[in-house]
């Protein structure tokens, strides 16, 4: 990127902070976002400064608005927090909002008999019993459900594809992606707890340049049960997925030797 | 028991938003109420001056705030204020629905959207956001008559910046720095901090 395409991304942080981008400039915008910390100082305060002039708006609302609100937040389960924190808001959550969903459950058949055809094993049994005490573990854990629920979408897609792989710490390693909703799942069998300070990270490979997927949860690690991790980021054009061990917090780039490392099946 | 009085100093100015999404976040529904009284106004006026019609926005005004409870645990305080927060995913959802509705009649439209008043002068009636009102009244006085146009068809009107430089017959160029210049104008007059 030359200079002056620079400083012309760095102009559209009042379209950006105004939502008033979209396609290809709003892609391009939010990559030099995630390194222009001046961009996102201004995208901050522009934003802010949107507030107001909503604010400036305000009506008061029916009380019949507030007590339909609180019926259905009583049914909504709630999503975990992010855990990659470059993750871009815009255009990956241009999408309207997912309704509450008591359906979705039902994804677990779909996903569980997809697993199976592909051979996931362990992981194939740890999503059934997920799903058959469905209800007891919203309540035990909430952003533990949430992210299944979001690998679970992936599983279900009509154009997923796995492949496996063993990791070289012993572990299975199983990477799911949909090309059509642009996102990619690991899931691994028997992966150990990383050493103390250290945490997996995952990778998009762009050809071969590794783009952060975000942190796995490790509360699942070193219990023999399945861990399941949605990579944070859209697929785009990565070619596969890679694993590594970081110092805790994660890395830019990777500073290990990759665990494993899963190249997406064609088609 | 009756508020405190604070003499010569900054009133307090309603619940702490962030400590209440922080609650919102474990579960807490009593705070998400508290945090609904605080905002829901806000919401339903942005939403309702982008969509115009009533139904329609407080079916998105329910999506948003269903959205917040949902999604709570993902607020990052380094991003900003729960308010710009919550503003922005309004802002977002009440576009998003006017763009799937929008026809392809621009050109007839931009009269009717370059004629009509901002919206901050139509629709506010909460008491509480009338020093909101006022001070975007002023600040936006002291625009240029483009980056005023520019920032109105974005902001309260939904419209993407190509679609602002089309109904203003300018070129993209010129859109992109009234909009940023016009905000940064506005950012200063109100002294907003992230």
């Amino acid at each position: 990127m030359t200079r002056a395409d620079r400083a012309d991304l760095h102009t559209l942080t009042g379209a950006y902070s105004v939502y008033a981008l979209s396609g290809r400039e709003l892609l391009a915008f939010e990559r030099h976002l995630a390194d222009c910390e001046a961009c996102a100082q201004e995208v901050r305060e522009l934003r802010a400064t949107a507030a107001k002039l909503g604010m400036a708006t305000s009506l008061t609302p029916s009380p019949v608005l507030k007590d339909d609100v609180m019926r259905r937040i009583a049914t909504v389960r709630q999503d975990p927090p992010r855990v990659a924190r470059s993750e871009p808001e815009f255009s990956g959550g241009g999408a309207p909002p997912r309704r509450a969903s008591r359906g979705r459950w039902q994804n677990f058949a779909l996903a569980a008999c997809l697993a199976g055809a592909v051979a996931l094993g362990g992981v194939a049994v740890w999503q059934n019993q997920q799903a058959s005490d469905a209800r007891d573990t919203a309540r035990r854990s909430e952003q533990q459900v949430a992210r299944v629920e979001a690998v679970t979408e992936v599983l279900a897609a009509p154009d997923a594809h796995s492949r496996n792989a063993k990791l070289t710490n012993g572990a299975t390693g199983t990477v799911v992606v949909s090309h059509a909703l642009d996102k990619a799942a690991f899931l691994a069998s028997g992966l150990p707890k990383p050493p103390d300070g250290r945490v997996y990270q995952l990778w998009f490979s762009d050809r071969g340049t590794m783009r952060s997927a975000g942190l796995m949860d490790t509360a699942d690690t070193g219990t023999g049960r399945g861990t399941a991790a949605l990579l944070s980021g859209a697929v785009g054009k990565a070619s596969g997925v890679g694993v590594t061990v970081e110092p805790a917090g994660g890395s830019k780039a990777p500073t290990t030797d990759p665990i494993g490392l899963m190249s997406f099946p064609a088609g | 028991m009756r508020e405190p009085v604070f003499i010569g100093g900054p009133a307090p100015r309603g619940p702490n938003l962030e400590e209440l999404l922080g609650l919102v976040a474990r579960g807490d529904q009593n705070a998400f109420a508290a945090l609904y009284d605080a905002v829901s106004g806000s919401v339903l006026g942005l939403t309702r001056s982008l969509l115009r019609d009533p139904a329609q926005a407080e079916e998105v005004t329910q999506e948003v705030l269903v959205e917040v409870w949902r999604t709570a645990a993902r607020f990052e305080p380094a991003r900003g204020s729960a308010m710009a927060w919550i503003m922005t995913l309004a802002h977002r959802r009440a576009v998003d629905r006017v763009r799937s509705a929008q026809s392809a009649s621009d050109r007839e439209e931009r009269a009717a959207l370059l004629n009509r008043t901002p919206a901050f002068d139509e629709v506010t009636e909460q008491v509480e956001a009338r020093l909101e009102r006022e001070q975007v009244r002023r600040c936006m006085q002291g625009l240029t008559e483009l980056q005023r146009q520019s920032v109105t068809l974005a902001y309260y009107r939904g419209r993407t910046y190509r679609e602002v430089a089309e109904l203003l017959q300018l070129p993209l160029g010129t859109v992109k720095t009234r909009l940023r210049d016009g905000l940064i104008r506005l950012r200063d007059c109100m002294g907003v901090g992230a």
